[in-house]
């Protein structure tokens, strides 16, 4: 096996055969010319017939690319059109006497040149579209032009770089990736692919072409870059693995993204997504989550060597809110302590974190902690669809603290005249068996209920989640749990409260059934597992 | 003579598309366009020199619209310029 590693432009994962794709020979020949203006006249035809050819690539790249990435083939027949460009070429045959092809190759130097000494790593890749033409009109004049022959298999076309005519004059039904010895990720080529959605590799190095031959077995990784040839049969195994990942994720997004989240009976869920850090945002979006169901705010602690200051924290938040453009964002408070430990919060070592100081009883026993990272939340409220929730509840007089220490922050920032939204919905995880089980006095207190399954597995187990001697105990769809999660949901809708699940059992599709049946209204899950929820949400039928 | 400035938005500046649908643009009219971007000045139809101007996010550039059809071509091409550039 022999191992490449280039630039990834498109991410997929691509196997098969390479085919080494040749350059027309384009080393044109300096050669007298008697009559000039028959050289003329063939420069002429030869435009003609490359704006004609271009004009068949622009229709084809139409249809393949669409309209913003065809019109660099628009460019390529006005940049045949140039007057600058035909000029310098008479000129030369003029001045000079040659024949017609040496007089475009020089011309194309020269512009290409004009590009490639410009500042600008964009302007410098046209270079690559002058040439580009160029070589067309050369070989409309040596008659060497002729449709690229690929067999009938699929191949990954290894070149030591391709125009962007190039790529999108290749059969695209016969080419399973592209892969260049050169080339830069701004060239059109680079964008072409992206848009053909072909796996492409660029910038593999000099010695690439010479390792490999015609035929050779490939592996084409546009995630990472990297390129397998002759691959062994683990590399093989864990790429047809990592490549099967990818078009379940990819065929989910195509078939799901946008759709609703409905059983085939017409019952609807909400499926948001968990995220711990204001760089997951992104990955929110492109899976198409209907909402950020837990917001983990312990990133602005973790990051911070001291205590992050009221104006940090709103920006962060303020930035997520406005992120996700009015779609529901709940963000828990402060959940530190046990396993999340942060030097500056001073706290002591103890025999049992998990039953210990931590979360909501740090923020209750140092309200000041606490005041300031409500105050950052109600300042930002305005800014979007905003819900705050709070950790590790056990009981109703923890609940009424927490709900008087919101009172004053408002008080306070109504008294400086400082905006906070109205519509700001409050709730609790439920996360230890004693909330599940007063979970009907909780319920008329707060808008909603998030069932944390890591911890109310651990609690309600007594099973320590870090202790892997353990495992075999742990059984996640354990009877107790389920009751619990039941339980609280229905005292929730008694109350009027709705219920979502934000622990590692939301994403858990053999239980999203029973999920339903309980009326669960929330699954909130990492974004990667949105459109697999939302897939198995969309084949089951409640009424059967 | 009609000239006017436009500082250029666009955030790859005035690249090969945005070139390309300039110089088409500047066809149309009968007057001699110039793009002036500090020393240097050039054609609006002459796509290659107009890409090799370089001109960038954030720079700007002085047009002037010479000819029979200056009034009509003058407002068109201010109008070209806030839109794509």
């Amino acid at each position: 096996m022999i191992q490449f590693i280039g630039k990834g432009v498109y991410g997929a994962i691509a196997m098969g055969n390479v085919s080494i794709f040749k350059k027309q020979d384009t080393v044109v020949k300096r050669v007298h010319a008697e009559d000039t203006e028959a050289e003329k006249k063939r420069v002429i035809a030869a435009r003609e017939a490359s704006a004609q050819q271009l004009k068949e690539i622009y229709d084809k790249a139409l249809k393949e690319v669409g309209e913003t990435h065809a019109q660099i083939f628009d460019i390529h027949i006005m940049m045949l059109d140039d007057d600058d460009y035909n000029e310098s070429i008479e000129n030369i045959i003029d001045t000079q006497s040659v024949n017609a092809e040496y007089a475009v190759a020089v011309t194309a130097d020269n512009f290409a040149q004009m590009f490639s000494s410009m500042d600008d790593a964009y302007m410098q890749a046209r270079a690559a579209d002058v040439k580009d033409i160029s070589n067309r009109i050369i070989a409309n004049l040596t008659g060497a032009i002729s449709p690229e022959t690929l067999s009938n298999d699929k191949m990954i076309i290894c070149a030591d770089d391709l125009a962007p005519s190039e790529t999108v004059a290749l059969d695209k039904e016969k080419v399973l990736a592209f892969v260049t010895a050169h080339g830069s990720s701004n060239s059109h080529t680079a964008i072409l692919a992206r848009n053909m959605n072909i796996p492409a590799v660029i910038g593999v190095g000099d010695d690439f072409l010479a390792k490999i031959k015609n035929g050779d077995e490939a592996i084409v990784d546009g995630f990472t870059g990297e390129i397998f040839i002759n691959p062994d049969n683990a590399t093989k195994e864990k790429m047809l693995q990592k490549q099967k990942e990818d078009e379940d994720k990819k065929r989910l997004l195509q078939e799901l993204k946008g759709k609703e989240n409905v059983t085939l009976d017409g019952t609807k869920i909400n499926i948001f997504a968990n995220i711990g850090s204001v760089d997951n945002i992104g990955a929110v979006l492109v899976n198409d989550a209907g909402g950020i169901g837990l917001f983990r705010s312990e990133f602005l602690y973790l990051e911070n060597a001291d205590y992050p200051t009221e104006e940090q924290q709103f920006s962060a938040y303020k930035k997520v809110l406005e992120s996700m453009a009015n779609k529901k964002v709940i963000i828990r408070t402060l959940d530190i302590g046990a396993d999340k430990q942060v030097d500056y919060f001073k706290l002591k070592k103890e025999e049992n974190p998990a039953l210990g100081y931590r979360a909501i009883r740090i923020c209750l026993k140092r309200p000041e902690i606490f005041k300031t990272q409500l105050r950052a939340l109600y300042r930002a409220s305005v800014f979007g669809n905003l819900g705050i929730m709070f950790p590790m509840i056990t009981s109703v007089s923890e609940l009424e603290k927490i709900l008087e220490i919101c009172n004053i922050v408002k008080l306070e920032l109504q008294a400086q005249k400082i905006e906070y939204s109205d519509n700001i919905e409050l709730g609790i995880m439920i996360e230890t068996p004693a909330a599940a089980i007063i979970s009907d006095r909780l319920a008329p207190m707060v808008d909603f209920f998030s069932v944390g399954t890591n911890d109310l597995t651990q609690y309600t187990l007594a099973c320590d989640r870090q202790n892997s001697d353990i495992e075999e105990f742990v059984d996640t769809h354990h009877e107790a749990i389920l009751r619990l999660i039941e339980m609280s949901a229905v005292n929730a809708h008694k109350h009027g409260a709705w219920i979502g699940i934000c622990g590692e059992l939301a994403a858990d599709t053999t239980l999203t059934e029973n999920f339903l049946q309980m009326g669960i209204d929330e699954l909130s899950v990492s974004p990667t597992f949105v459109l697999k929820v939302r897939d198995a949400v969309r084949k089951i039928n409640l009424k059967k | 003579m009609k000239t006017f400035n436009y500082t250029i938005k666009d955030e790859v500046g005035i690249h090969a598309r945005p070139a390309g649908l300039l110089a088409k643009k500047a066809k149309e009219f009968e007057s001699t366009i110039t793009i002036q971007k500090g020393e240097k000045s050039v054609n609006a139809t002459k796509l290659m020199m107009l890409m090799g101007l370089g001109v960038k996010c954030g720079e700007t550039v002085t047009i002037t619209v010479e000819g029979a059809d200056e009034e009509k071509a003058a407002v068109e091409m201010e109008a070209f310029f806030n839109e794509n550039l």
